[in-house]
């Protein structure tokens, strides 16, 4: 069975992000980019599934300008077998992004998809969701743990109240929260291979999707700043402050 | 304009989150119907036809539908969305799976976390773990909004609202529900709280979670955790508090050995009064604290409890 799964490049989760002053978005330039965290975490169990004989093959998949290739470069290194870069300036939204990610899957039929449950710059958390919606497939988003049998995949998801398992016929998508593994480091001689591995790259319009959005960005802020607080001695003071002052109790 | 709301429920009962998605409805300015989906689901019916604003609420009772499968309850809103201007839902585990499926299926856009409505077609959202905030305009013919219940107040009880029957069955056969492992808890909800309080890595290890209960109780409090504490396993991950966890908007949040890493700020900053208990003075949690106190958490909890 073939594993896809689509990863993303993103701002490093420790950057503090910066507003442009013109408020038309976030100050990229010069900043540290990396894997999505979530992606990673389904890079890492697609390869785990793969070593564990469940998988032949795992194809990742990530779609922006050729930057793009440095993450799936990445990818690779932790042990993916080839890499697709489509290849656009534009900025997608996840529906068009759904849109191409079906066609791959037309071309490439996987037994099952996996990827992140959202990016840690959109937060948008759609893609999956759309991806299955697209493809007809049946979808195990925010899961903790994975387990393949004959023809059908249990995937536990970590849902509001505790946890869900839902039993899904293949292929199906996945879409992977942060328990569902811890990610490997890629090793230097992993590095150097992974140089060496298949890379294609196919422009986006190749595809037929329409890739413009409906959905505009007016404007973009900085979030409203929190007055400074203040620091108490002791727990008294916390006390008789949050009583008398703040009234919150 | 016409809007469809979602609503989360247990079959026995409405969600907190409901009423508040119902609040951000009205900003929209339009009719609201309310669609309750499940099995055995006629209390929860019941019940969203009492809250202020809605005109009319469609049950949707049928097997397919008990677990909330998003394969089967998406069919079903895609079907029913399309004589809708608006399709809401709260940002909850539950939304958040459906609803890009319902956007996908009537090939539009969804807008995900809405924190407020400015119009009919403009709507505000955070993007980057909350450190920028984005004003979107949709185009689309149909607006698919998941909504962050934290963001709202919650609609007032006191309607009546005709409660309508479907028959519609959507089962699309590719997903079936195993099994649930659901934490019992006797405390309020973590998003419903007026009062949290959260341990972090500071807590050394889940037995310390018990220093937090009787402050809870006092109170009334939801205990809530750092992504730090739930992957070293001092508690089950519905606790957590983040981008990636639960959202809270509290009146007071009480912050316990808790470093202030963005992705746990993202889930608690707006809360209204933040306190933070940590023995580092250059955490970056005092910083967003209201009111902070450096100290060694395992003296102060039993002398705050103590005083409360």
């Amino acid at each position: 069975m073939k594993i896809l799964v689509p990863v993303k490049r993103v701002i490093d989760y420790n950057v503090k992000v910066r507003v442009k002053a013109d408020q038309t978005g976030v100050d990229l330039t010069n900043v540290k980019m990396a894997l999505n965290p979530f992606c990673e975490i389904a890079v890492e169990e697609a390869v785990r599934l793969k070593e564990a004989g469940s998988a032949t093959e795992v194809v990742v998949v990530s779609i922006g300008s050729s930057a793009v290739q440095e993450q799936l470069r990445t990818a690779l290194a932790l042990g993916a077998d080839r890499a697709l870069h489509i290849d656009t300036e534009l900025n997608l939204d996840s529906l068009q992004v759904a849109k191409l990610l079906a066609k791959v899957v037309a071309d490439e039929q996987p037994g099952l998809v996996i990827l992140g449950k959202q990016a840690i710059d959109s937060d948008n958390n759609q893609t999956g969701q759309m991806l299955a919606a697209l493809t007809g497939m049946g979808q195990g988003t925010f899961a903790s743990k994975v387990t393949l049998s004959a023809g059908k995949v249990a995937v536990t998801r970590e849902i509001d109240g505790g946890l869900q398992t839902v039993q899904l016929t293949l292929p199906a998508v996945v879409s992977t929260d942060l328990r569902l593994n811890e990610p490997r480091y890629a090793s230097l001689p992993n590095i150097m291979k992974a140089k060496k591995k298949p890379l294609e790259v196919k422009a986006a319009d190749s595809y037929g999707v329409s890739l413009s959005s409906a959905v505009s960005v007016l404007k973009v802020t900085a979030p409203a700043v929190r007055q400074g607080g203040i620091k108490v001695e002791s727990v008294a003071e916390l006390v008789d402050k949050l009583k008398h002052e703040a009234k919150v109790i | 304009m016409a809007i469809l709301l979602i609503a989360e429920h247990n079959n026995q009962s409405l969600k907190a989150e409901t009423h508040k998605v119902v609040q951000a409805a009205t900003a929209i300015g339009a009719d609201i119907t309310v669609l309750v989906a499940g099995f055995n689901c006629a209390a929860a019916a019941n019940e969203a036809a009492t809250i202020a604003g809605v005109d009319k609420v469609l049950v949707a009772d049928n097997a397919a539908y008990e677990h909330q499968l998003a394969e089967n309850i998406a069919a079903l809103v895609a079907e029913l969305g399309k004589n809708y201007s608006h399709i809401l839902t709260a940002a909850t585990t539950t939304g958040k799976n459906f609803l890009p499926r319902v956007a996908a299926l009537l090939d539009v856009a969804q807008i995900s976390d809405v924190i407020a409505i400015e119009s009919a077609d403009t709507f505000v959202r955070p993007i980057y773990a909350g450190n920028a905030i984005a004003t979107v305009k949709s185009a689309d013919a149909i607006k698919v909004l998941t909504v962050r219940p934290a963001a709202f107040a919650a609609a007032k009880i006191g309607n009546a609202a005709p409660v309508e029957a479907l028959s519609a069955v959507h089962d699309l056969g590719v997903s079936a529900f195993v099994s649930a492992e659901l934490t019992k808890s006797e405390r309020p909800e973590l998003t419903a709280a007026r009062v949290v309080i959260s341990g972090g890595r500071g807590m050394q290890n889940g037995e310390n979670f018990a220093l937090l209960n009787g402050i809870a109780d006092k109170l009334g409090a939801a205990i809530g955790a750092s992504r730090a504490a739930v992957d070293a396993g001092f508690v089950p991950n519905d606790m957590q508090v983040g981008q990636t966890g639960k959202i809270v908007a509290p009146e007071l949040y009480i912050a316990v050995g808790i470093s202030g890493a963005i992705q746990h700020l993202a889930g608690m900053k707006d809360s209204k009064v933040i306190v933070a208990i940590n023995k580092d003075a250059e955490a970056p949690i005092f910083q967003v604290a209201d009111y902070g106190l450096v100290a060694d958490l395992f003296t102060v909890l039993p002398e705050l409890e103590q005083q409360l």
